[in-house]
């Protein structure tokens, strides 16, 4: 598909955001009461650097950028999971509190969540919903995200007799990035829309995903992945930039590494799988 | 509001009894004194230190210094946790300054008219007085000059010290520096061999209390004055909220990290006017260390970890042998990490692969 068409069927989809607050409410005996925006985006694929580290020949290696193909509709929240959304979940005991005493407006994105607090919501907002939803993997956060995906630091050296290079060039590259503190969470809608018609990626919260931290070593001939090992007590978080956290920080400051930027916040947002009427949209479509 | 009536009254009690003794005793000759050469130094905020001569190139002088003194609001964290902070020249701390032994120096302390509180001055370095806090109470308004002989060498603290519960308040809202005074042939190391530095950066530690609300967030004040009841109790309490170098959280990383090379010898002065440290330098050493900072004494070697006792300022020697980033911590690593006692080095150069390599990179664990 080209990218002309994805753009203007993501726009047009936009338009549609489908309420399914309804739905939710038929539930009953939950106090949610807010509709929740989902958009749906059409199949596609991306070019995108993999997350994790790779080492080829016992070195760092920049991160690969692979093809990837999504070939199944994406319905996924228009907006990060709000305050007042995840509040309706703490109240009826499904979620723990946020780590969070600032005051925030309702319907600014929670924020002060680990990667526990978020699957516990999905869990929640399922069973309150009949639906299935989870939280999205990197590649599908970063198709979603399309232009505001960052990724990883390009330009940073990597010299086989000098290990401190490739410190020193990732240390300055993120210190010209010239990322400013940015603690306060806003209301959603703050960060304006991106091209797909989704709204808030790469703001001052960044999102949890469901892909674990990975060690690849590739094939010294270049041609695959000699092994790997998965560590999925730590998970993938996007944002302004990648960040690798443990499954039970929600705060972004005390979580991040010894040097560089840490995301200012932490926060999260669904993914619906198997919703039978956007499948039956796209047939009518003929789109699959 | 906080009226500078009621400021006044709060920091006049204690510098009373000291007003009217004479300026210095007279041992030798004001005649001798004038007769001495005279240089003016231009301070510079830290980390960085105004120009100097390691080993004295001429017979002792005056050195003579000016420093202004600042209150005004300060943010010391990402959170934007704002300190009504009291500053010696505008920077936490006050500016490093470097004269040589048996020079006398001669600082103008000026409190501006914009200020709402008295000030002083204490130098460890200097003898009588209370350290000069005796001869330096000024109000808004007004200015001093004091003149004190440089007898020890060593690193020594200075800071503000107005009386009673004045003094700590002053002490950990940023009002404390340090002065090195050199030996005039320069330093030696514990062989009494002249050593040298091709840099020097001066690390100023401070503790911060900062009052919370109901929810635990930070609490700010119109004024110094509108949050000191809140902040005594906090003091009392005697667990900082922050512990930063040079005035906040990140100050010396990122764009701020201290620069140097692989080869060159770096000084680092470390002060801490209030409370205990203990610097470390991550992937490095002290190759020479002067943990109470005096320099008569030869300094210990190859620590990996020093200890500035609370009230004094000790230095570091190091040269640096591999290139990369080195984090210079307070190694309670909670106050490091947590509470923001972090600072960087970016070092360039050649990698030493004899010193350090990594053998074989991380792997799946062998099954035999």
């Amino acid at each position: 598909m080209s990218l002309s068409i994805l753009k203007l069927v993501s726009v047009a989809m936009a338009a549609a955001v489908v309420p399914v607050g309804v739905s939710i409410q038929a539930v009953g005996g939950h106090r949610q009461s807010r509709p929740v925006a989902v958009t749906t985006l059409l199949p596609g694929s991306i070019t995108y650097p993999m997350p994790g580290e790779f080492l080829k020949d016992g070195r760092p290696q920049g991160n690969p950028r692979l093809e990837r193909q999504l070939d199944k509709p994406l319905e996924i929240m228009t907006f990060q999971v709000s305050v007042g959304d995840y509040a309706a979940c703490v109240a009826s005991g499904g979620c723990q509190p946020p780590q969070e005493t600032r005051a925030i407006p309702n319907d600014a994105p929670v924020t002060g969540v680990s990667y526990l607090d978020a699957n516990a919501y999905a869990r929640w907002y399922s069973e309150a919903t009949g639906d299935h939803w989870r939280l999205p993997s990197d590649e599908e956060w970063a198709f979603a995200a399309a232009e505001r995906f960052a990724g990883e630091f390009e330009g940073v050296e990597n010299d086989a007799n000098n290990p401190a290079r490739r410190w020193l060039t990732s240390y300055k590259a993120e210190v010209e990035l010239n990322i400013k503190p940015d603690p306060l969470p806003r209301s959603r809608g703050s960060f304006g829309v991106n091209s797909r018609g989704l709204s808030d990626f790469s703001g001052n919260v960044w999102e949890w995903t469901s892909t674990c931290y990975v060690r690849t070593t590739l094939a010294a001939d270049g041609t695959g992945i000699a092994s790997s090992v998965d560590n999925c007590g730590v998970h993938v978080l996007e944002g302004r930039h990648r960040a690798y956290m443990s499954n039970f920080v929600s705060d972004g400051k005390s979580g991040g590494c010894a040097v560089g930027r840490p995301p200012d916040n932490l926060g999260f947002r669904l993914i619906r799988d198997h919703a039978g009427w956007a499948n039956r949209i796209f047939s009518w479509l003929g789109i699959v | 509001m906080f009226t500078r009536r009621e400021a006044l009254f709060g920091a006049a009690i204690g510098a009373a009894a000291v007003a009217a003794m004479p300026a210095f005793s007279a041992t030798v000759t004001q005649a001798d004194i004038k007769a001495l050469p005279r240089e003016k130094i231009k301070l510079v905020s830290p980390p960085f230190v105004h120009p100097h001569d390691q080993v004295a190139k001429t017979g002792p002088k005056i050195v003579e210094f000016t420093m202004t003194i600042e209150e005004k609001p300060v943010v010391i964290d990402a959170d934007g946790t704002k300190l009504n902070a009291m500053t010696y020249n505008g920077s936490i701390p006050g500016p490093l300054m470097v004269v040589h032994q048996d020079d006398y120096v001669e600082l103008t302390l000026i409190n501006p008219e914009t200020n709402s509180l008295a000030h002083n001055i204490d130098f460890h370095a200097a003898t009588g007085a209370l350290g000069g806090g005796g001869l330096t109470l000024i109000n808004p308004g007004e200015q001093v000059t004091l003149r004190f002989k440089a007898t020890r060498t060593g690193t020594f603290v200075y800071h503000c010290a107005p009386g009673g519960p004045m003094i700590p308040w002053h002490v950990v809202s940023g009002m404390n520096g340090a002065i090195m005074v050199l030996p005039r042939d320069g330093l030696r190391n514990d062989q009494g061999k002249p050593v040298k530095y091709d840099r020097i950066f001066y690390i100023g530690e401070s503790d911060f209390y900062i009052p919370r609300d109901e929810k635990g967030n930070f609490k700010s004040y119109e004024s110094a004055g509108d949050g000191y009841d809140d902040i005594v109790k906090v003091m009392r309490g005697l667990i900082p909220t922050h512990v930063v170098f040079n005035g906040k959280v990140g100050s010396l990383t990122g764009d701020n990290a201290m620069k140097a090379k692989v080869g060159e010898t770096v000084l680092i002065v470390h002060s801490q006017a209030n409370r205990d440290t203990r610097p470390h330098l991550i992937g490095g050493h002290g190759d020479y260390v002067w943990e109470q900072g005096k320099f008569a004494n030869p300094p210990a070697k190859d620590l990996e970890t020093w200890f500035i006792r609370g009230g004094s300022a000790g230095s570091a020697l190091y040269t640096f042998l591999q290139p990369g980033i080195y984090a210079y911590v307070n190694h309670n690593l909670i106050e490091a990490v947590e509470l923001g006692a972090t600072a960087h080095f970016m070092v360039e150069g050649t990698w030493n692969d004899d010193l350090m390599t990594q053998v074989e990179a991380p792997k799946p664990i062998a099954v035999n």
